[in-house]
């Protein structure tokens, strides 16, 4: 059974339906990449399935298991983690505490569902901390960052920037990690440190769903490529299939304006 | 006549009701502003209408308008009167006098009304990409808030809120139109009695080094969060 699947997925904004019924499936290990032209529905579709969008309708299966709709909607989904285009690391906290702080808070709100307070709790929550810094470290070491880790967002480049982003989406381990433009922010010199740690979370055998513009890096690091035009999916197969033989004409155009 | 040093201490006590009017303002209205710009940003139309409604009011009337409307309306509508304090303890229960709490009500509330439009906008400052990288990585909305909102917005509002805070000080002058025995009103009282007048920029010092006080403090504070850029 696929690790995820999703079908006929939509997404009305009032009156215009952004996402027309999309479907697919993503197996465990596999990276799917995402293209398509801007305002394709590619940021939405990756919302819907982190929750920070509510989709209008069809189904999300994790494992066969249907996590949207779902009667009681899950607040803390971390099936799924999220890496944005745009970092949004928390600038008033070191990189090593911005990989923590989602480690910690959960710890905590794991324990006060025990119902443990008090001195147990303190004592809980110190010795969690230890072992969250010792994962965070190991993280941004992961991410080339060993000599990052007390420096704030704003002390650091855009692509170190995307690699603690990377590193905090770690923290968690979710089943499956998406990637929204995570190039498209930075300087061309500092898109590569960032595809090449991508690179590496694959040949780790992570999951990953990534919205990309970066067609050379889509084609090398893809088991399978979505192309969306319209909300709907064009195209769907293999890397060769589409970028070397594409069928739709719409993937045709896209593939050779070059520019996207 | 009286001595320099006489004056100096009736201007200290006078100083102290001031700086008691002061510091009480702010314990009630820096939280209270809160709740109120909650309010004010609520999805529920009713309430946020109103809430916007009462805020345009404490801001569009005159502060000491609402001193007097606040200190005799109860009496005069017959709804209640102020509580006069009586613990024995002579200067609390002077300090603390019928007209200062009224005064300090309306204070409070006028000041309130000022602080929650400077939250809402430090809050409404804050990237919505901050509270979805909260929520993407499993913070509830309180910890979203607290641990991720909460200090970005701090940072943001200080820069108002000495402006404000600084004002206050030398709005505490304007308890002195209820009769509250604070700095100007004891200095006023050299002047129509004693016939002089330099008592009242002697109090001119006091409101000056006080200010001063409160803008140093105000720089450390932001030099403490300067260790990062929003
Ligand atoms: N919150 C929103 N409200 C209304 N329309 C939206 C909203 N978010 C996205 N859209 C619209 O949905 C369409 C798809 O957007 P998006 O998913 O961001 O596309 P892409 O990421 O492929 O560029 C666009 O036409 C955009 O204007
Ligand atoms: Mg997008």
């Amino acid at each position: 059974m696929a690790l995820l699947q999703v079908e006929n997925l939509t997404k009305n904004f009032n009156d215009t339906q952004v996402l027309k019924g999309v479907s697919f499936e993503l197996e465990k290990g596999e990276v799917l990449t995402i293209i398509g032209s801007s305002g394709s529905g590619k940021t939405t579709l990756l919302r819907c399935l982190n929750f920070l969008e509510v989709a209008s309708g069809g189904k999300i299966l994790v494992n066969g298991e249907v996590i949207f709709p779902a009667k009681k909607q899950m607040k803390n989904n971390l099936t799924f983690g999220l890496v944005f285009q745009s970092f949004n690391l928390f600038p008033q906290y070191t990189a090593l505490q911005n990989v923590t702080l989602a480690m910690d808070l959960t710890f905590q709100n794991s324990l006060k569902e025990k119902k443990i307070r008090g001195f147990a709790f303190k004592k809980a929550v110190k010795e969690n901390k230890a072992i969250n810094d010792i994962t965070a470290k190991q993280l941004l070491e992961r991410v080339g960052l060993a000599d990052k880790m007390q420096n704030y967002p704003c002390e650091l480049s855009g692509g170190q920037q995307q690699r603690v982003a990377i590193a905090r989406a770690l923290a968690l381990s979710p089943d499956i990690l998406c990637f929204d433009e995570p190039t498209s922010a930075l300087d061309p010199e500092l898109t590569g440190e960032v595809l090449k740690v991508i690179k590496s979370l694959k040949e780790e055998g992570r999951t990953m769903i990534i919205v990309t513009h970066e067609m050379d890096f889509a084609k090398n690091v893809s088991d399978k490529v979505i192309f969306m035009a319209d909300g709907v999916i064009e195209e769907e197969g293999t890397p060769i299939q589409v970028f070397d033989n594409p069928l739709s004409e719409k993937t045709k155009a896209f593939l050779s304006k070059g520019e996207f | 006549m009286e001595t320099f040093l006489q004056i100096s201490g009736e201007l200290l006590n006078g100083f102290s009701v001031s700086v008691m009017l002061f510091i009480f303002t702010l314990v009630f209205s820096l939280p209270l502003g809160l709740i109120i710009c909650f309010l004010t940003t609520s999805k529920f139309t009713p309430v946020r209408a109103f809430s916007k409604i009462v805020v345009w009011i404490l801001r569009g009337t005159p502060l000491m308008l609402q001193i007097f409307a606040i200190f005799y309306l109860p009496g005069l509508l017959k709804w209640f009167t102020w509580p006069q304090m009586n613990t024995g303890w002579k200067w609390f229960d002077s300090t603390f006098s019928t007209r200062f709490i009224a005064a300090l009500v309306a204070f409070s509330i006028n000041y309130a009304a000022y602080f929650s439009e400077i939250y809402r906008g430090g809050i409404q400052s804050i990237p919505y990409g901050q509270y979805e990288a909260g929520k993407v990585l499993g913070l509830n909305q309180s910890q979203v808030f607290f641990k991720v909102v909460f200090m970005q917005v701090i940072k943001r509002i200080l820069p108002p809120m000495s402006n404000e805070i600084v004002t206050l000080i030398k709005d505490t002058a304007l308890a002195t139109s209820i009769g509250i025995v604070e700095l100007i009103f004891s200095a006023k009282e050299f002047m129509v009695v004693d016939g002089l007048i330099w008592p009242l920029f002697y109090a001119g010092a006091f409101y000056l080094i006080f200010v001063g006080i409160i803008t140093v403090l105000f720089n450390f504070i932001e030099k403490k969060l300067s260790y990062y850029k929003v």
